[in-house]
């Protein structure tokens, strides 16, 4: 990671710190009428691109950086979300339209007599906070031990991970398996007390989103700096030599892949409470897709890049969906193309590539030969 | 109908009470009254006499009009003629004006279609007859059992004499007092049709039955149908199967060929398929109605046309760029999709369009208890078509080798002189061509929407990571296994999960065999 990337790492966490106090500060001392103040739609909508970020660092952390483009990432971000949603639903108790005071409204709806052995344990914060990190967590090392071990690399990996999201996608669209079906979670009233409709809380929520976006930048930063990140970017650029080498090459993946969909999940977990709802639509493996692109657009193996792409792709999104919504599949199908094409490096390899003297080393013939991603 | 089979026995005993019964039932009809007519309905089933049909069918098409003043009743025939009912002499059409139309209602049409069924059973048309006696099995109407009796102790044709007995049987299934012989008779002929409606009947038979004997008979058959009906069912899913293989084999194969010769996945591929089905659409659209039935001649080469020179124009724009960036090759081909999807939404509305099946491929065959649809019979056969010329293009055209040689070793086959460009162009072009070709078959059974490709795409990546890409028999087969295991997995574990566990199967499988069923070998493919 050159000096440069890790400046501009530093200025990002300053920045997001500031954020998680001003923000607050500006949308509760200030008056709806003045200049300064953030309706608490705006504050809502930034801390929804936070945990957008939050993904993006985790998919970075895998495809920058060990050459892993996971196509299944929004499954670990939605099952995060779901755990969080289910505690959320479980809040809610006999204030929901039932008033059943332990089944959610769906289950009453659906005419079920008793709790899912799943739902076990939701109403108890700390236990749901555990499943945020464990589900995604156990998920992803299941996955990653089987598909690693059988050396599923490449393009065959990004399938198999979308063809993941899509059984999950498929599977939550189904009343009986417990989730809600179609209409997901939602209705949810307040999280350990607060309630969510409340301007503090809102605001609270961004706070917790900017500080978990620091965190999982750090924490991501301190694996790709450490030992265990070189042999990382070893095994990205030249797998099999890492291999002869004696490295036990699938454990490297394993941990960073376990550690990328830990991240998903708590992402997920602190969307949910923001947006106020959690459907099986986040499976959807063109969400996943898109979480690659903002990646891609802000750069690669940066990690603030990733987290700026985010944040950036999805203003975007917001902005033209509502000024011109029949433009944005252009336009979004247009960033991935021409990213792709003539950014390789994203926003940030540009920005860096003007002080740089250093020419960028490509990929060496030799690793093309051993079939390296790149 | 329970209160017209009460008249009916009422009225039974005084059959013979008048020289000419037909006069006195006619009259009823002046009356026009609901009961009257109704009665007037029952005698004329019962007395049979030969104009009973013509003149119960124009009562109930309300064309028997009456004249209550002289007391004629007359109907309309098809040409708008008045006929005098009894006679079939006609009535001239000054008089038209004192007739009344005699009126029905919706119990009475019950009762009327009852009758003309019971009427034609002696009908001397034998397919008449037969229509007759599946009228009566679908509607069980006991008051036809006696016609049954009579028709079936003369009946000569074979076909008829089964109808008939199928009838009966029916009849005697619902019937809550049967002798045992009549119930073993009928259980007998229910178990020789041996279909959901016979299972049905049987069932009620032995519900009904007091008998050990037909109740032991009326088990075995049921056993014995059910038997029947599951390898029937059986070999529905199979064929369901092969349909549901045969579109997966048109969506892969073009997929296959991309990824086998470029490693590169097209995930705009999932559009030529819907690029193709809208070439069907267009052309229904500007073909004249004459050459209609034969649009699909035109749409299947303008789709491999529009499909592959959509494909050349993105390899040739975007993939040729990033060749040894295959992960990245997944994103920009991504994007080529949504802008794609979006363009036909903004040129065709985001609407589903209709595609009409041409006359050859609508309906449906019955080949004992399988149903087979024709449109999904062609599709199989374009199908083998596609592959059996994939094969030819593969094993015998110059084109064929040099691909197949890029295919296994890039830069060997460079080395010797192919030009790898050209190939690469030329395989995009055809595998996305074929990709258009799958999208004429699936315009015939699917809705043709932007969205279209969508829902095939991860399928078809599934039968090329299970199949692998060192062959096309690989993706066959690898499209037969899915497409037929998801059919089977379906009734017994649901829809969902059967995709669920197939899914888990393969990531299974590839612990095994990480590139697939027909893997490349050698040092060149080996990561």
């Amino acid at each position: 990671m050159s000096v440069e990337l890790d400046r501009i790492g530093l200025a990002f966490v300053a920045v997001l710190a500031a954020a998680a106090l001003v923000v607050p500060g500006l949308a509760l001392a200030t008056r709806p009428e003045s200049a300064f103040h953030i309706p608490p739609y705006l504050v809502q909508l930034l801390g929804k691109y936070l945990c957008y970020a939050i993904l993006a660092v985790a998919l970075d952390l895998v495809w920058g950086y060990c050459g892993i483009l996971s196509l299944g990432h929004g499954a670990f971000f939605a099952l995060g979300g779901y755990a969080m949603g289910m505690y959320l639903m479980r809040q809610i108790g006999a204030r929901g339209v039932y008033a059943n005071p332990i089944l959610p409204d769906f289950m009453v709806f659906l005419n079920w007599k008793a709790l899912p052995v799943a739902w076990w344990g939701f109403n108890w914060f700390p236990y749901a906070m555990l499943m945020v990190v464990l589900v995604p967590g156990l998920l992803a090392l299941a996955f990653g031990w089987f598909a690693f071990r059988s050396r599923v690399t490449g393009v065959y990996l990004s399938i198999i991970t979308q063809a993941m999201t899509f059984a999950f996608y498929k599977e939550f669209f189904r009343n009986d398996f417990g989730f809600g079906g179609n209409n997901g979670l939602t209705d949810f009233k307040d999280l350990v007390g607060f309630s969510l409709q409340s301007a503090a809380t809102k605001a609270a929520l961004f706070s917790a989103s900017a500080i978990a976006l620091i965190l999982a930048y750090l924490a991501a930063r301190a694996i790709v700096g450490s030992k265990y990140g070189k042999a990382l970017m070893a095994v990205r650029d030249a797998e099999s030599r890492m291999r002869f080498l004696g490295y036990r090459v699938e454990n490297y993946k394993l941990f960073a892949f376990v550690v990328s969909a830990v991240l998903a999940g708590v992402a997920g977990a602190l969307y949910v409470p923001q947006v106020g709802i959690i459907n099986p639509s986040e499976f959807a493996p063109a969400n996943s897709i898109e979480a690659a692109i903002w990646v891609a657009v802000g750069g690669r193996g940066t990690l603030v890049g990733a987290a700026i792409g985010a944040i950036a792709v999805n203003f975007a999104k917001t902005y033209f969906t509502g000024a011109l919504p029949e433009y944005w599949l252009y336009g979004l199908g247009g960033l991935f193309v021409l990213v792709t094409l003539f950014l390789p490096k994203g926003l940030l390899g540009l920005a860096l590539r003007e002080r740089e003297t250093k020419p960028v080393v490509d990929t060496p013939a030799i690793a093309i030969e051993e079939g390296a991603d790149r | 109908m329970a209160l017209s089979l009460m008249m009916v026995l009422a009225l039974s005993p005084a059959p013979e009470a008048h020289a000419d019964a037909l006069d006195d039932t006619l009259a009823r009809f002046l009356a026009d009254k609901f009961p009257e007519t109704e009665k007037a309905v029952a005698e004329l089933a019962a007395q049979a006499p030969p104009q009973g049909a013509t003149i119960l069918s124009a009562l109930a098409e309300n064309r028997l009009l009456y004249d209550a003043a002289d007391r004629i009743v007359a109907y309309k025939t098809s040409a708008g003629a008045l006929v005098n009912a009894k006679t079939g002499e006609p009535i001239p059409a000054a008089n038209a004006a004192a007739f009344k139309k005699a009126r029905v209602n919706n119990a009475l049409r019950v009762a009327i279609e009852g009758a003309i069924g019971s009427l034609t059973l002696a009908s001397p048309d034998p397919q008449k007859r037969v229509a007759a006696a599946q009228d009566v099995f679908r509607t069980r109407d006991s008051k036809a059992l006696p016609a049954l009796e009579a028709q079936l102790a003369k009946e000569k044709d074979p076909q008829a004499t089964e109808a008939l007995k199928l009838a009966r049987a029916a009849i005697i299934a619902g019937a809550d007092s049967a002798s045992a012989q009549d119930r073993l008779a009928a259980i007998e002929t229910l178990r020789a049709r041996g279909d959901q409606d016979a299972q049905n009947l049987i069932d009620q038979i032995a519900q009904k039955a007091t008998d050990a004997q037909v109740k032991a008979a009326a088990a075995a058959a049921l056993s014995a149908i059910q038997m029947r009906l599951a390898l029937w069912a059986a070999a529905q899913d199979l064929w369901y199967g092969l349909s549901a293989s045969s579109v997966l084999l048109l969506a892969a194969i073009g997929l296959a060929i991309t990824f086998g010769v470029m490693g590169v996945i097209n995930m705009a591929h999932g559009e030529m398929v819907m690029l193709g089905a809208y070439a069907t659409y267009v052309v229904q659209l500007i073909l004249p109605p004459a050459l209609q039935n034969w649009s699909l001649a035109f749409a299947v080469p303008l789709a491999f046309l529009v499909a592959g020179l959509v494909g050349v124009a993105i390899e040739r724009l975007v993939i040729r760029y990033l060749y040894a960036r295959p992960l990245e090759t997944l994103l920009a081909t991504w994007g080529v999709s949504l802008i794609l999807q979006q363009a036909v939404r903004s040129i065709f509305g985001a609407n589903n369009r209709q595609v009409t099946n041409p006359p050859f491929m609508s309906g449906a065959l019955h080949l004992g208890g399988l149903e087979i649809t024709t449109n999904r019979m062609w599709i199989i056969a374009l199908a083998i078509v596609v592959f059996v010329a994939l094969q030819l293009v593969l094993r015998a055209t110059p084109f064929g080798l040099q691909m197949r040689a890029v295919t296994q070793n890039r830069r060997m086959a460079a080395a010797m002189g192919i030009s790898t460009a050209r190939i690469d162009m030329l395989a995009f072009a055809l595998g996305s061509g074929v990709a258009g070709v799958a999208g004429v078959a699936l315009s015939q059974i699917d809705n043709v929407s932007p969205n279209l490709g969508q829902g095939y795409i991860i399928d078809s990546f599934m039968v090329v990571v299970f199949g692998g890409v060192g062959n096309l028999w690989g993706t066959a087969l690898g499209a037969l296994t899915l497409g037929v295991a998801n059919k089977i997995l379906e009734p017994l574990v649901g829809a969902v999960q059967g995709q669920i566990v197939l899914l888990i199967v393969i990531i299974l499988f590839i612990q095994k065999r990480p590139r697939g069923l027909f893997a490349l070998k050698g040092r060149a493919v080996e990561a």
